[in-house]
């Protein structure tokens, strides 16, 4: 899994060929750190078949705010550049998060 | 085959971690089930100052990771996982999850609560695109920007005071025109600069493309509306809901004694059903505080333990 920065996200999100998945987490957001070690096995079981980023937003908070982020945590898949599913805050649950892998990975 | 567990806790906030631990402690079989993080409500906040016997500081985070480490320490097992259903009469419960299923002679709903919604109108197309219910959680996101915060209680002036830290400007809508949270917290907030107060009031509608950008408010007493816009430099503000919870109690309707939703207990947490205990925030009772939570935990696993010695 690939922890992006402000530096990197545009090379390896939005301009990354076929699907890309993104966890925003935050320092100090107790549900993100719940869900990153389950991120983390989703990375290793779909990995072959989709792209695995993670971004802090606490240190690339303009960037965050311009991808339409303001509440941690939120798992979104991007394509082409842009934001195509995603699972915010209460809905980022361990069970959405893998279906919503599930119904990219085709 | 899944293994039988003496007891099967399910939620790992403050009662299911101290039943876990109290469980444990008694050398009875225990799993603890949590679909999120450990500590629940306690765990997104910044500073808990009443826990009795607290460290000064002391984050709801630190608190919770000690309480987790002594569970494990007495040898309470945990699986993350999400319970779908439960079959909880019988001599043996069963639950049902995402994951896999479980079996236990004995059950704690240690389940807890969820915020409150604000209840204005369009109030679900900005969850995470400026209203939050964790301060913790998006407070940066709002650095030098304006954040209001709904309620009138401990919650919303603790999480009023923390977002000072971030926010240049903080108002505190109320619904009333005097507080409830406790005297000593209201005197920091009235002497904090940067927090101020909008009394009688309640939000009655938000907007804005794609993130909050603007709200509707409404004095309580003279149904009078005014409409808030951020200010245009920011083009954004944030909108925090602390004005209570509801109990995670939907899994057992229709098979537990309930009172709005919260469950009914005696002295001794024993529910409608053999074998079946509830602790912590989902019951019903007069204070819900890590203290009084915990209290149940132990009481719970301790009444466990005599069933089960006398089956």
């Amino acid at each position: 899994m690939l922890d992006v920065d402000k530096t990197t996200f545009e090379a390896e999100v939005l301009k990354a060929e076929g699907k890309v998945f993104v966890d925003f987490y935050g320092d100090g957001c107790v549900p993100c750190a719940a869900l990153m070690p389950h991120v983390h096995e989703f990375a290793e079981k779909y990995g072959d078949k989709m792209k695995f980023c993670s971004l802090n937003t606490t240190k690339a908070r303009r960037l965050a705010i311009g991808q339409k982020v303001m509440g941690l945590p939120v798992m979104a898949i991007y394509e082409n550049g842009v934001q195509i599913d995603s699972c915010v805050k209460d809905d980022a649950t361990v069970e959405n998060i893998e279906a919503m892998i599930k119904r990219h990975i085709g | 085959m899944s293994k039988l567990y003496d007891v099967i806790v399910l939620g790992a906030g403050p009662a299911g971690l101290t039943a876990g631990l109290y469980a444990g402690r008694s050398r009875l079989s225990t799993l603890i089930i949590e679909k999120g993080q450990d500590g629940g409500q306690i765990a997104i906040t910044d500073e808990i100052e009443n826990y009795p016997g607290g460290v000064e500081g002391d984050s709801g985070p630190s608190l919770i990771a000690r309480m987790t480490e002594q569970a494990k320490k007495f040898g309470a097992e945990r699986v993350s996982d999400t319970i779908k259903s439960v079959e909880l009469e019988g001599e043996v419960k069963k639950l049902h999850g995402y994951k896999g299923d479980y079996e236990a002679k004995t059950v704690i709903i240690a389940t807890g609560a969820f915020p409150k919604p604000i209840g204005c109108k369009n109030e679900g197309d900005y969850v995470g695109k400026g209203i939050s219910f964790c301060a913790t959680c998006d407070a940066a996101f709002f650095e030098d920007f304006e954040v209001y915060v709904v309620g009138g209680g401990d919650s919303a002036v603790e999480e009023a005071m923390y977002l000072t830290k971030f926010a240049r400007k903080v108002t505190i809508i109320h619904r009333r025109n005097e507080l409830r949270a406790a005297k000593s917290i209201q005197e920091k907030a009235f002497a904090n600069p940067k927090i101020s107060f909008m009394w009688d009031t309640v939000v009655d509608s938000v907007e804005g493309e794609d993130m909050l950008q603007a709200m509707t408010v409404k004095n309580t007493k003279t149904g009078e509306l005014t409409r808030i816009e951020a200010d245009p430099e920011d083009g954004l503000f944030g909108l925090f809901g602390f004005i209570g919870y509801n109990p995670n109690s939907a899994l057992f309707e229709g098979m537990l004694d309930m009172e709005h939703g919260y469950i009914k207990t005696d002295a001794d947490m024993h529910t409608n059903i053999e074998g079946v205990f509830a602790a912590g925030d989902i019951r019903v009772k007069s204070l819900r505080q890590v203290v009084t939570a915990a209290a149940d935990g132990a009481i719970a696993a301790m009444q466990a333990e005599h069933y089960l010695a006398n089956k």
